[in-house]
Order: structure tokens, then C-alpha cells, then sequence
């Protein structure tokens, strides 16, 4: 990897010299993407690059302001909580989809029916499987029926859950959708070649959102699966826009201020590291005891690496959650960097000379081993286990994994519920099975009350933080590169609005 | 001939069915589709979903029996990820590979052997160092690296040729000029070292001796015998071409199956990574026939085997 970025340097250094191209002239901007989607419709999707098509040709019932975190009324314009399980919704009036059909209750009742129906196999089922049903009250009011309490309700409607056209979707179904999208969003899709090109281009009749009309006429996205492709394809003047630029890369690239901008942005994925306090991998191994947690958690500088691996406008994180996530009480016990006090806790615990574990990981190995390094250093002596994500998990579900570094994106949901309560509530994946934690964690995730959700959940991350059930390690963040006519300002959440740029 | 043909293709068969076993055995060991399918971001009970939804819980056998069924009455299965026909998926993307590997090979060949030719014929001579050169050269360097050379050249530095995609025969010239590159160095020197073997034998001293041209003598003679092991190896390169094209198809965003491959893999894409490799190793074994065949009739000695 390193040589490969070496090479990748001295290759792209014989560009500097090269003119830019790049201009607005054609009010087109042009982007890549590194990976392929597996479909353009919202609900057969799950990567994240889906999810910025996504927010551009549908929206929402709700809008959440990303700088904010208020809702605000996108496709409705007003809601009401009838009761813990029901929602009311009137609609915008005069809203049309990119076909001309209106939009009405009709499309709602229909989308939230079809997308909750199991046998429609939608992609991530969590993102649906709250809402039991929807039915139509007028032809402007509606009723979303939730399957039990679900306090994030607003974050989903903000989020992944869109209208689309009920007499379209009906006729052409998930494949119809996801070559010909139709939605009602600031952008309409003129083009679609799976895994290599869409063609978006403004929407002239968009309604008055919260998102904003879109400001540039046309968007280009193509798949480009290497990244230094793309760094060439910008300096070529063949794309504007850069996303998810690896940190050596956009520091070079800051270096050409005449040509480019790069900013910065924290993303809602965090790093952590898992321990198997439970003891469901060894019963009478180490990771059960608390002090040899607490001495983990004390061997590890994580302002270092972040320092010098993660760098941008990531942060030390004390709770496993991000802080722009609803319930995240970052204000709790904090361990320093301090490998003295580390060995003797250690010694306390029985293992003056150390001892040796199996430590897993599937993701920025540099990060990985920058973490092993500070374990060995007190004693800990790791063996490095790298593997997929899906091999990880499962093990990690067969309770095979004493330790492991892991990040979680929370699929961009700015609600702790997301992270903490996929990760402490008894589940599969729950290292800790405290039952207190996951009884304040359950009903955290239950109760409307967002002053009691929010006092349920400082209690968990207080008690996960004391018993150093997890070492909280740092925001990830995203370095965007754009080209000097195109204005942008990043959010924290990891999500590029295409409605949100504008040439200088 | 005809007896030499069967028992060759009997035996690629037994070859293609041994390969697509063991490639659906060794994918399914590479972690639990289940997760792949569902994303990093999934919860259990999207898993839990996805596994009832596929049959994973079944034994290895019977899934495999289930594919292999279904594949020999030309339904490959729909992929994981992009939830279409696998059939469809690979369609374009094989157009574009076999596209690559053609156009690559045929690069690999033109360059290659009157290259080892010349370099044979004149030993030690300026244009045998330079074809040494150029074949350490090709060995040396790595394709990805390579190819971002000539796309900093030739797309950003003279703006000549395309940097990415494969709409028009132009976004193919980089591309061929960095996988036949590859090909090449192995070519050239199989040519030259043939060659130097056989202008050395008694045969070509006789036809030298009998006051044959040199031309004549080159390439009636000499290269007819010389390129019999250059055959097989070419078809063991366009082979590996048309599966090992990752790094190229990746750095020039080529979208064609050798990519679609890797991509397969880190997926879990179980359908369509059984596909590709059934498609790739019949492939491979049709261009090791077909080498196979024109070296028997190139040398009628070898039908005897």
C-alpha cells in the first residue's frame, strides 16, 4: 500500500504542471463514485453512495436541517403524534413527481404499505420495519401506523424512508425504478447505466422545500473505482468533485490552491473497539476483568492517531456514538493516555507480565495496528487477525472474538438508537450483556419522551463508559476535493446534497 | 485428429466441472453471505432475513447441486447485490474484457515475436539488448503504475486519450497498450529462446546449406517449429487476460468482468462470482484446446499423445 502510494505520487506529480480544464461553462458538475450501486431505487440499496442519489430524486415526508437537527416539513407539512403508534402527516398541495403525477396520500399509503410487506424484500428491512402500515385519511392527510413505540420516527421520515409515485412504482416495480428513477426531488435522472454513469438534471418544477432548488442544471456521476483514476480525471478537467479523498492524498492536493479546494468534514461513522466483557469467547479470560478493560483503555493514545493517521476534523469520542446523534451524552468517564497506570492495573488484575490475545479487524489497517502498538507496548501482545466484514461478524456472532477494532456508519441516522441500541441490547453482537444497559438501552429506543429517551441513554453510556465495555475511539471524517469554480460546504453527516452546490 | 479432438475435449470438461467445484467450495468459506449481502450496516434480523430468504442454511452439496442444475440449463441465478440476472449483469461486461483481452493479445503478439525474431537472429546485437530491455522492463513494473504513467502522459499532460470509461475505441488504447504490455515479455522471449534452439538445429543448417534465403528460412522454417510452445502460451495469456484484467479494468474504470470479478468477491456475490469463474475457466480451457489443436496440426507428432 505504501509503495503503491509512493508510486501514485511520483506519477501524479508529473501532472502538476498540466492547465486545468474543469469550468462551468456547461453547468454540468461531474463526480465519481468508487463503488458500484446495486440499485438506484432507495429501497433495494445500501451503500452510501445510493443514499446521496437518493436525497436528490426523492424526498422525504420530514426534512431534518443538517446544521440544525431540526425537522422541518418536506412532502408534509405538518405532523402530529395521535398516539405513541400513530402519526399524522398533512401534505404539501401541489407537489409533482419528474413524470407529472401528483402527489398525494395516495403515494404515501402506497409506498409505506409496499415497503413494509416483507415479501418485498426490502434491502435494509430496519429502516422500514417500525411502520406497520399507512392509510389515507383525505386525499391530503395521512396515517402511519408504527408496529410499537418508535421514538426515531422523525429521523427515518427524514431519512431513508421516500415517497415514491404509487401508479408508477405499481407498473414498473424495483427493476422499472432503478432504471428509469421517478421522485419528486430537486433533481430528475435523465440517464442511468448501471455501474457507470447517471445523468441527473435539475427539476424545474421542484416545490418549495427545505432542501432549496437546485442551483447547478446538471449533474454527472460515473464509477471510478480507483482513486487516483479520479485525481487524474480531475486534474484532466474530467471531473469537479472529489468524495472520500484518502487524508495524503487531499493534503497534496491542498498544496494546489490555484486549481482546487479541499475541505473537511466529520462523518457520522465512528471507530471503537470491542471487548468481550461478557466473556462469551473465553469465560475466564482477561477481557472479563474490568481492570484489565480500564488498562486498555488507558494504554491507547487515541489523540495520536488521530493526530497522525485519521487527521482531518475528526475527534476523540468518549461515548460510542457520534455527537451529532440525538441521546449522544459524550460527557462521560474518560480514561488518559497513561501506559504506567495501565501496566499496574494489569498487575492488579493478575497479569503483571501481560498476556496474549487475538485482535481483530477488517478495516484501515494502519489504524488497526497503530492501536496494537499501544497494547503491545503495556504488555498486551496481539495477534493481528485481519479479515472481511463478513467473516468478522460472523464471528464475532459465534462469540469468537476477545477484542477487534470496528467502525458503524449508523446508516447516516442521527439518532443514538442507531448505534447504542444496535450494539447493547442483548443482540448477537452485544459483547457486554449488561442487563441493566440493556434494559435502559430498550427502553430508551421505546419511549416518545425525548427529555426520558435522552436521560435513559446517558445513563447507558455512562455505565458502558465505566465498566469499559467499549473504548469510544474517534469520528472518521471525509476530505472532499472540488475544483476552484464550485462552491460546497460539507455536513457532518457524511451526506452530499447535489442541491447544496453552486459555481462561484 | 477427430480421436485427438474428443479425448481433449472430454477432458476439458472434467477440467471446467472440477474448477467450478472447487471455486463454489472455497467462496462459500469466505464468510457468511448473509452479512455480504446485507452491508456493513445491517442488523441482525436483516441477516436473519436474508439467510431464510436464500436456503444458506442447507448444505454445501445440495446448494451446489441446485447451481450447477440450474447453470447447465443456462440459468446462472440472479446476483446478491444487484438483485438482476446474472446472465444480463455479465453480458456487457464480458463484451468489454473480451474487447481488452482481443485487442491486448493481438498488441502482445505483433510487438512480441518479429521482436524475438529479430533478437534471435541477431544475437547480442542493439535490437536483441533493447528487446531484452523492454522485456525486463515489462516484468518489472507494476500495470497500475503503468498505466497511471500514460494516463498522466497522454490524457492529462497532451489531453490525446481518455483517461477512464469505454464508451469509444479511444478509451481502449491505454488500456491495450498496459495489458498487452504485460503480455509481451514472456512472449518475446519464449520466440527468441525457440528460435535461437531451433536455427541452431541440424535442419536449418541443411536448409542454409542448400542455399535457402534467410527469410525462407526464418519463417518457413524456423518459426513454424519455434512458435508451437509461443501458441500455448499465448493462450494461456489471453486466458489469464480475460480474468486477471483486474488492475487495468480498475485504474482505466473500464466496467468489464475482471473487475466485476474482484468486486464479486469482496460482495460475496456468490452467483455471480460461480458464473464468472465458470465462464472464465471454460474460457480458459477452450483457448488451451483450441492451442492445443492448431499445435497438433502446426506438428502432426503431437496427435500422437
Amino acid at each position: 500500500m505504501k509503495l503503491k502510494t509512493l508510486m501514485m505520487g511520483s506519477a501524479l506529480g508529473l501532472a502538476i504542471a498540466a492547465p486545468a480544464f474543469a469550468d462551468k461553462s456547461d453547468d454540468t458538475l461531474r463526480l465519481a463514485f468508487l463503488k458500484e450501486l446495486e440499485s438506484v431505487d432507495n429501497y433495494f440499496n445500501s451503500a452510501r453512495e445510493g443514499i446521496l442519489i437518493s436525497r436528490a430524486v426523492w424526498d422525504g415526508l420530514l426534512y431534518r436541517d443538517p446544521d440544525t437537527g431540526e425537522f422541518k416539513g418536506n412532502l408534509a407539512t405538518e405532523w402530529t403524534w395521535i398516539d405513541d403508534v400513530t402519526i399524522e402527516l398533512k401534505l404539501r398541495e401541489g407537489v409533482t413527481f419528474h413524470n407529472g403525477e401528483p402527489f398525494n396520500a395516495d403515494d404515501v399509503v402506497y409506498t409505506v404499505n409496499y415497503v413494509t410487506n416483507p415479501d418485498n424484500g426490502i434491502k435494509v428491512s430496519a429502516n422500514v420495519n417500525w411502520m406497520k402500515s399507512a392509510e389515507k385519511v383525505d386525499d391530503y392527510t395521512v396515517r402511519i401506523n408504527l408496529v410499537a413505540p418508535f421514538p426515531p420516527a422523525e429521523e427515518y421520515l427524514a431519512g431513508p424512508v421516500v415517497m415514491y409515485p404509487n401508479e408508477y412504482y405499481e407498473e414498473v416495480g424495483p427493476t422499472g425504478m432503478a432504471t428509469a428513477p421517478i421522485g419528486t426531488g430537486p433533481y430528475k435522472v435523465d440517464l442511468v447505466e448501471p455501474g457507470q454513469l447517471y445523468e441527473l438534471s435539475k427539476f424545474e418544477d421542484y416545490h418549495d422545500s427545505p432542501k432549496g432548488e437546485a442551483d447547478i442544471g446538471k449533474i454527472e456521476v460515473k464509477t471510478i473505482p480507483d482513486m487516483n483514476t479520479q485525481v487524474a480525471e480531475l486534474f484532466n478537467g474530467g471531473l469537479d468533485f472529489l468524495w472520500n479523498v484518502p487524508a495524503d492524498q487531499a493534503e497534496k492536493l491542498a498544496e494546489m490552491e490555484d486549481r482546487f479546494e479541499v475541505v473537511n468534514a466529520q462523518a457520522i461513522r465512528i471507530g471503537y473497539i470491542t471487548i468481550d466483557a461478557a466473556g462469551a469467547s473465553d469465560p475466564d479470560g482477561p477481557m472479563t476483568d474490568k481492570k484489565v478493560r480500564q488498562a486498555i483503555y488507558h494504554a491507547i493514545d487515541r489523540q495520536a492517531i488521530v493526530d497522525a493517521l485519521v487527521k482531518g476534523s475528526s475527534e476523540v469520542v468518549n461515548a460510542g456514538c457520534a455527537p451529532i446523534q440525538f441521546g449522544c451524552d459524550q460527557s462521560v468517564k474518560t480514561y488518559d493516555y497513561d501506559p504506567e497506570k495501565a501496566k499496574a492495573l494489569l498487575a492488579e488484575a493478575g497479569y503483571p507480565d501481560g498476556f496474549e490475545i487475538d485482535f481483530y479487524a477488517y478495516r484501515d489497517r494502519p489504524y488497526a495496528e497503530a492501536l496494537m502498538g499501544f497494547l503491545n507496548e503495556v504488555g498486551i501482545t496481539t495477534n493481528f487477525n485481519y479479515l472481511k466484514y463478513a467473516a468478522l461478524r460472523e464471528k464475532r456472532e459465534k462469540k469468537e472474538v476477545p477484542i477487534s477494532f470496528q467502525t458503524w456508519g449508523s446508516y447516516s441516522l442521527a439518532d443514538v438508537s442507531a448505534i447504542t441500541g444496535e450494539f447493547f441490547t442483548g443482540g448477537p453482537l452485544d459483547d457486554a450483556m449488561d442487563p441493566e444497559v440493556i434494559e435502559w438501552v430498550k427502553e430508551a429506543g421505546s419511549v416518545t419522551d425525548r427529555a426520558k429517551r435522552e436521560e435513559l441513554y446517558s445513563k447507558a453510556h455512562a455505565k458502558i463508559a465505566e465498566e469499559a465495555y467499549w473504548v469510544p475511539l474517534w469520528t472518521y471524517n471525509v476530505n472532499y476535493v472540488l475544483s476552484n469554480e464550485l462552491a460546497f460546504t460539507p455536513t457532518d453527516d457524511e451526506i452530499v446534497r447535489f442541491a447544496d452546490f453552486s459555481w462561484k | 485428429m477427430a480421436v485427438y479432438i474428443l479425448k481433449r475435449l472430454g477432458l476439458a470438461l472434467l477440467v471446467a466441472l472440477t474448477v467450478s467445484f472447487i471455486s463454489f467450495s472455497l467462496l462459500f468459506m469466505a464468510g457468511d453471505p448473509a452479512v455480504a449481502i446485507a452491508g456493513e450496516n445491517a442488523t441482525a434480523v436483516d441477516i436473519a432475513r436474508i439467510n431464510e430468504r436464500y436456503g444458506f442454511d442447507r448444505p454445501m452439496i445440495v446448494q451446489y447441486g441446485d447451481w450447477l442444475g440450474s447453470a447447465v440449463t443456462g440459468d446462472l441465478g440472479n446476483s446478491w447485490y444487484f438483485d438482476m440476472s446474472v446472465t444480463e449483469l455479465i453480458g456487457d461486461r464480458l463484451k468489454v474484457t473480451m474487447k481488452l483481452g482481443i485487442f491486448a493479445i493481438s498488441l502482445a503478439l505483433l510487438v512480441a515475436i518479429p521482436l524475438g525474431v529479430a533478437a534471435a537472429a541477431n544475437p547480442n546485437s542493439l535490437i536483441d539488448r533493447f528487446a531484452l530491455f523492454l522485456s525486463v522492463v515489462g516484468q518489472a513494473i507494476p500495470s497500475f503504475w503503468f498505466g497511471l504513467i500514460l494516463i498522466v502522459v497522454f490524457s492529462i499532460n497532451l489531453g490525446l486519450l481518455p483517461a477512464s470509461g469505454n464508451a469509444t475505441w479511444r478509451h481502449f488504447v491505454l488500456p491495450t497498450v498496459v495489458l498487452g504490455y504485460y503480455a509481451t515479455p514472456a512472449i518475446m522471449r519464449l520466440t527468441r529462446a525457440g528460435m535461437m534452439e531451433v536455427l541452431s538445429s541440424d535442419y536449418i543448417r541443411t536448409a542454409r546449406a542448400k542455399g535457402l534465403g534467410t527469410r525462407k528460412v526464418m519463417f518457413k522454417h524456423a518459426l513454424r517449429n519455434a512458435i508451437i510452445p509461443v501458441v500455448s502460451l499465448a493462450a494461456v495469456q489471453m486466458g489469464f487476460m480475460l480474468g486477471g484484467s483486474i488492475v487495468v479494468e480498475t485504474v482505466f474504470a473500464l466496467h468489464g468482468a475482471g473487475y466485476l470479478a474482484w468486486e464479486s468477491i469482496s460482495r460475496n456475490d456468490l452467483p455471480t462470482m460461480q458464473a464468472l469463474i465458470l465462464i472464465f475457466s471454460t474460457f480458459y480451457i477452450l483457448f488451451t484446446f483450441l492451442a492445443d489443436v492448431l499445435n497438433a496440426w502446426l506438428d502432426p507428432r503431437l496427435r500422437v499423445g
